[in-house]
């Protein structure tokens, strides 16, 4: 229910939980005196820390511990701690079935988050339009009025869900990746089972895009304009320029498509990428130390990888972002917040086609898992998780104990690029002092672009609230609304 | 000259020998008694009480009490159960035992006795202590989180290893896994094949950067429940 609460200069309105994001957190958006929207903050309102945590654990326990911090990306975390290990065991150069078990994993998990987010939780925005009421703005609403579309999305979902536990051991929590290698191949009777409903996949997969691409053209002005704002864009990159979404250097570009820099061995990291800690936000700010605080802040994600990459090494996704590339105004590069939603579903036709590749790889079938080689006390993993960048950092002890962890988060990455997004959303469709249905909605529709997991973003352990509020400068309240998820 | 000798169990008539441990003619016989600090290359400890069952109506430690001819013991019925589960609840809150992560998870008899004995969430408040990880050892990580003080290591370094590595220190709720040496097991003479590595029963005492190495699915409980070739209690 709306509260409405008017003082006379001041004004600070409060939109709380957004619905149907991962995890919660509080939006807070600032106005001055004349009702214009000065700055969005993303808070995050509960904290309990990963790192200390971890502190003394030994390090093997990494992979598998490191999927306490989140119920919803267990699997990212999983693959960038043990991408992470695999240097302190002098790992890093898997055996080829290792590598393999682990893209199909990682595959397979992109193929489901994505799938997820975009049937589940995106779809009743773009099918029903933003300003649908509620009531049909929903998944029942799709499960009523297209019922196919609905059933693609689960059936896509539990397809990549098993590939998680055929390669992990089990759906979330498993212990697939070790330090330095994998524990299990792929048996051809699992191999057979993916086989069976690949091209069925396929063909979905190429239907969600079809589906996004249609939403555009219907509404090619909303798409374009809604939540646009230039920021540069961070991903990995393979070495020849190539989308991977599991291995490869750092690679920047500005809003123009000018790269900032390129082919960065991700193990300097910290060269090249610093946090900014604000007081109002446990989720810290990363940027380009180059450009600095100000300028440095970047997207990452589906849209910035997309922008990133100089091609998509499977056919029918390398075709769609060419399409897609089409978009950029101007420069290279695309701006818009509604684009994540393509570029997202160009990544689940990479995904599956990557994954199509990869069962009819015989690999898979190796017995050679494990590598060892000289040990190491420090050492980094990156991932590109569905959604965006995730840097794992960490130190252990001449007794294999960690000493220290440092997590940069995907939803991290992303946090200016969201506090933009919904300033530039609440600017466009504020409308006096209040917080209206449709401002929430829009709100709403920005964040979810971006497909956030404040549960990651706050190195918690397990889900969290969010909150979402609007302050004045004098930081009184105007307006606070709730919606339930 | 041992004497053959007959005793009856949930009323099933078993032969044995005099003397015999009830708990080892049991499971000689197929029949399945829950147990813990019990391990069968090693004596006897008597200690953590899971495997309790009544012997002419009193309770006694199946493992420590000798078989005599005649004797009629329960071990499945509603109120061992409830003592066992009991049991085993105390040593899951006492300690800091996250099965999520544990690398021991599906080769834990922790874990695997709770799970055949039907524990979903233990009757009592989690006491989170403070405990210590000692891996000061190059091959050998003690974590005292999930120590259940069951004494195993410590008879098998005495009695296998022909070393002392191990004691249980101190009483009762203070009782802790001590190691012979000044400051931690890095310092004491135990090596990576001592049979003391092989017996414990949780992630306690473990072989360092050997975890995970059998996937979900493939490890010894999921594979074979503990007790599942047995007889006797669910
Ligand atoms: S370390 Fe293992 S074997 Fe030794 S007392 Fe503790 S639980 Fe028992
Ligand atoms: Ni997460």
């Amino acid at each position: 229910m709306t509260a409405t609460e008017i003082k006379t200069v001041t004004r600070k309105i409060v939109i709380e939980p957004v619905t149907r994001v991962e995890g919660h957190g509080k939006v807070t958006l600032l106005v001055d005196e004349n009702g214009h929207i000065t700055r969005a903050r993303m808070h995050v309102v509960e904290f309990r820390g990963f790192e200390r945590f971890i502190q003394g654990r030994p390090f093997w326990e990494l992979p598998v511990a490191v999927q306490r911090l989140c119920g919803i990306c267990p699997v990212s975390h999983h693959l960038a701690a043990a991408k992470a290990t695999d240097w302190l065991v002098g790992g890093e150069n898997l055996t080829p079935t290792a590598q393999k078990m682990r893209r199909l994993m990682h595959l397979g998990q992109t193929f489901q988050s994505h799938a997820l987010h975009f049937f589940h939780l995106c779809s009743p925005d773009l099918l029903f339009g933003f300003d649908a009421p509620v009531s049909k703005r929903n998944i029942i609403g799709v499960i009523r009025e297209h019922p196919d579309l609905a059933v693609q999305g689960v059936m896509m979902r539990k397809y990549g869900q098993e590939i998680i536990k055929a390669t992990a051991g089990k759906k979330i929590h498993g212990t697939g990746a070790i330090p330095g290698g994998i524990n299990k191949n792929l048996s051809i009777e699992e191999r057979d089972f993916f086989l069976s409903d690949i091209e069925q996949m396929i063909e979905w997969a190429q239907g969600a895009v079809e589906l996004i691409k249609g939403v555009h053209a219907q509404m090619p002005d909303l798409m374009k304009t809604f939540g646009a704002f230039p920021s540069n864009h961070l991903s990995l990159v393979r070495e020849d320029g190539a989308l991977d979404l599991y291995h490869g250097n750092l690679r920047a570009k500005d809003s123009l498509g000018n790269i900032i820099f390129d082919q960065v061995d991700y193990a300097n990291y910290l060269d090249y990428i610093r946090e900014e800690v604000r007081s109002w936000s446990y989720m810290k700010f990363p940027f380009i130390t180059s450009l600095g605080k100000e300028n440095g802040w970047y997207r990452v994600g589906p849209l910035a990888r997309i922008n990133n990459c100089d091609f998509i090494p499977t056919p029918l996704a390398e075709a769609e972002r060419q399409e897609f590339m089409k978009e950029a105004e101007g420069g290279t590069v695309v701006n818009t917040t509604l684009h994540y939603h393509w570029a997202r579903m160009i990544e689940t036709l990479h995904s599956i086609e990557g994954i199509r590749d990869l069962l009819n790889d015989p690999d898979l079938q190796g017995d050679d898992l494990i590598v060892r080689g000289e040990k190491r006390k420090e050492c980094v993993g990156l991932i590109e998780a569905p959604r965006g960048t995730l840097f794992h950092h960490y130190r252990i002890d001449d007794n294999d104990q960690v000493t220290m962890a440092n997590l940069i988060v995907s939803t991290t990455n992303n946090n200016e690029a969201m506090n933009r997004a919904v300033q530039t959303v609440a600017a466009q469709y504020l409308d006096g002092n209040e917080i209206t249905e449709p401002l929430l909605n829009h709100i709403e529709v920005a964040i979810r672009a971006y497909d956030p997991c404040l549960s990651c973003a706050t190195h918690a352990i397990g889900k969290m609230p969010l909150e979402v509020e609007l302050v004045t400068e004098d930081g009184e309240v105007l307006d606070s609304k709730f919606k339930n998820r | 000259m041992k004497e053959e000798i007959t005793i009856t169990i949930d009323g099933v008539e078993i032969k044995t020998k005099t003397g015999e441990f009830i708990l080892r003619a049991a499971l000689n016989a197929g029949i399945y008694i829950p147990h813990l600090c019990f391990h069968p290359d090693l004596p006897p400890h008597g200690s953590c009480r899971v495997c309790t069952v009544k012997v002419n109506g009193r309770h006694m430690a199946s493992c420590t009490t000798p078989a005599e001819d005649g004797m009629v013991i329960t071990s499945d019925d509603a109120e061992l159960l409830d003592l066992r589960k009991a049991v085993i609840e105390m040593l899951f809150v006492e300690g800091n035992h996250f099965c999520m992560f544990c690398e021991m998870s599906g080769k834990c008899e922790l874990q695997a006795v709770a799970y055949r004995l039907g524990i979903l969430v233990p009757r009592y408040p989690n006491l989170f202590p403070q405990r210590e990880v000692d891996a000061s050892h190059p091959d050998v990580m003690l974590d005292h989180n999930r120590c259940i003080l069951c004494g195993r290591c410590v008879r098998a370094s005495d009695e296998k290893d022909g070393k002392h590595v191990f004691e249980l220190m101190e009483r009762g709720a203070k009782t802790r896994l001590g190691v012979d040496a000044e400051n931690n097991l890095g310092e004491t003479n135990l090596s990576i094949d001592d049979k003391a590595l092989d017996v414990c029963p949780v992630g306690a005492l473990l072989i360092k950067d050997t975890a995970y190495r059998i996937p979900i699915g493939e490890r010894q409980y999921d594979k074979t429940p503990v007790g599942s070739q047995h007889k006797g209690n669910k």
